[in-house]
């Protein structure tokens, strides 16, 4: 039923074409790109689109569809470990707080609300400034910032799912509320969960290309996207391949993701099902 | 409506305790103490902006005292000097680039409101036709388009290529004095065009998403069937009845949708050489000048608190079930 329904979701199937194909082209870099990704050839530089370089080269000749590819291992990276950490954060503050409720549902969930009222970028960029810019502190530092949805999304499902019946008879037999919350509640709250990574996902390879882009994210000459387009501001008025690729390819990720998630949450929830 | 609006303010209370609370947890990151390893290793920091900021953060004693030490300066708004040459106070600084962002992020969201709510009404009463189809994936294309790199495009396309609106600044900087009143409006006009545009894009597609689902919820209603048993033309019972309750959920989006703006301003501001809050900001952070990525953090996060309450008054305005429940 579940995937009958996805199927006949084009969009949502398109989606996840295009995300299982950026997972293979990153995991086959090595082996897809043309070139190496940091050869700087100074004989070439700022070759527009050509038959040996399909998209290009840099100000530094260097080829830009293999450093989009190898671009896109960079984002795939940030993008998965930033919602790893924000999955495993708000899994488990939405859980405890959903499972216990009273007075520590109330402390989760106001501090819940303090996060959701800093402006995100502003406590990226004032944690990134603090510590050195690099691509684990940017993955956690949006992991960090990112986890409350998951909290609230947990949250909601814990409290409609602990007065199950399952449950009841999961501590009659008495179960400790570790085993009740982990292995009885949680499995069932998982689909949205997973949604919710999905979207992320797309939400954090953004950040990552904003913040590469401004210089604070994923630092030279490690090719990602968001620094690739800094590249591209510098050149705006002479090589227009070097802003419209990398930005492409940041769109049709986003996009991937993005539809592949909607379309999952369509088929899981029955109500939206006519 | 006055006890409401009351308990909507003691709420508030709390919530800016922890904003402060977070900000100086923050601020106690840097390795060592705040005027620490870092500072020592940055040029840029003189060293008696170092002692200044020892002396403003009460270094030498414990952390909760002076974090309320701390607290009882920003209730007055007192974030200290700056680090950079002209060591002004953060507050200054912060306050005379507020408005141009205000300008920028307002305009920008009665944009979306203008553009967003229509696109929402058309789609959701022809839904699944070959407009709302066209519609939805134009909006899926548009949440997924990263700003700033659609700021590069307009810029390439209407500054470089076609030369119709400047890429950079809010006015001309020749000329500018001898153009009359209206003269200087268009001006200031022709050079906030594109950032507008672009901090508008992404809500614009988050927003008319929303108006789409909550009429499609509304057009569902018992009394929506009602209306056009008793024959009432389509227009009206769309305009008349329908709208005014899809609107409802759409102002607390619209609350929630400020610490976007805010913060997707640092992107635009940047990339357009706008003098804002935003580019005082990501300056402030390539310099490493704590006081004011501190105040800007506290205000930033204070302004989202107020945008939150405008929304909650103007949905108790509107919905009385809010207003007196």
């Amino acid at each position: 039923m579940f995937w009958r329904y996805f199927w006949e979701n084009k969009l949502a199937v398109a989606g996840g074409v295009v995300v299982v194909t950026l997972l293979l082209v990153s995991l086959l870099a090595p082996y897809i790109a043309p070139y190496d990704p940091s050869y700087i050839d100074v004989k070439n530089v700022l070759v527009p689109p050509c038959k040996e370089h399909l998209l290009g080269t840099d100000q530094l000749g260097r080829d830009v569809l293999s450093r989009i590819i190898w671009g896109g291992r960079v984002s795939l990276l940030v993008g998965f470990v930033a919602v790893g950490i924000a999955v495993a954060i708000g899994t488990l503050l939405g859980a405890v707080a959903g499972y216990y409720g009273g007075w520590v549902d109330g402390l989760i969930m106001r501090f819940v609300d303090i996060m959701l009222c800093f402006p995100a970028f502003f406590l990226i960029l004032a944690v990134v400034a603090l510590l050195e810019p690099s691509i684990w502190n940017i993955m956690v530092v949006i992991g960090l910032t990112s986890w409350m949805g998951v909290a609230r999304l947990v949250r909601a499902e814990f409290l409609s799912l602990k007065e199950r019946e399952f449950v009841l008879a999961a501590r009659s037999q008495g179960a400790s509320d570790l085993r009740i919350i982990f292995s009885h509640i949680l499995p069932n709250a998982l689909g949205p969960v997973f949604v919710a990574a999905i979207l992320g996902i797309g939400a954090a390879i953004l950040t990552e290309s904003a913040l590469s882009f401004l210089g604070i994210g994923v630092q030279p000459p490690t090719p990602s996207w968001g620094n690739m387009l800094t590249a591209g501001k510098d050149n705006i008025e002479i090589a227009y391949w070097l802003s419209l690729f990398p930005g492409l390819a940041i769109l049709i990720t986003v996009l991937g993701y993005n539809l592949l998630g909607e379309g999952l949450r369509d088929a899981l929830d029955p109500r939206l099902r006519t | 409506m006055g006890r409401y609006l009351l308990r909507r303010f003691l709420l508030m209370i709390p919530l800016l305790l922890g904003i402060t609370m977070i900000s100086f947890a923050v601020i106690h990151l840097a390795p060592g103490e705040p005027t620490g390893l870092q500072a020592e290793f940055n040029p840029k920091i003189t060293k008696e902006a170092r002692e200044r900021l020892r002396a403003y953060y009460n270094l030498d004693k414990p952390l909760p005292v002076q974090y309320v030490l701390w607290l009882k300066k920003v209730m007055t708004l007192d974030f200290g000097r700056s680090f950079s040459p002209d060591g002004r106070p953060v507050t200054e600084k912060i306050l005379e680039r507020l408005p141009i962002t205000l300008l920028i992020n307002v305009s920008s969201m009665v944009l979306i409101l203008l553009v967003a709510i229509p696109i929402g009404i058309y789609c959701a009463t022809r839904q699944g036709s070959l407009g709302d189809r066209t519609l939805t994936v134009f909006v899926f294309v548009g949440y997924a388009t990263p700003t700033f790199w659609l700021a590069l495009l307009l810029m390439m396309l209407f500054g470089v290529k076609l030369g119709w609106l400047p890429i950079s600044g809010i006015r001309s900087l020749v000329g500018y004095e001898k153009l009359s009143l209206w003269g200087k409006v268009l001006d200031w006009t022709r050079h906030l065009l594109l950032p507008v545009l672009v901090s508008a894009f992404g809500g614009l597609a988050g927003l008319s998403r929303y108006m789409r689902s909550s009429m499609l919820e509304v057009i569902r209603q018992d009394y929506i069937t009602a209306a056009r048993a008793r024959g009432l033309p389509e227009g009206k019972v769309i305009y008349r009845h329908a709208l005014k309750n899809a609107l409802l959920p759409v102002i607390t989006i619209l609350g929630l949708s400020v610490p976007g703006l805010i913060g997707g301003s640092v992107i635009f501001e940047t990339i357009f050489s706008i003098p804002g809050m935003g580019q005082l900001f990501f300056y402030s952070v390539m310099a490493r000048d704590y006081p004011v990525i501190m105040g800007m953090l506290v205000i930033g996060s204070v302004l989202t608190l107020l945008g939150n309450l405008l929304a909650d008054i103007a949905y108790a305005w509107a919905d009385p079930r809010i207003r007196v429940g």
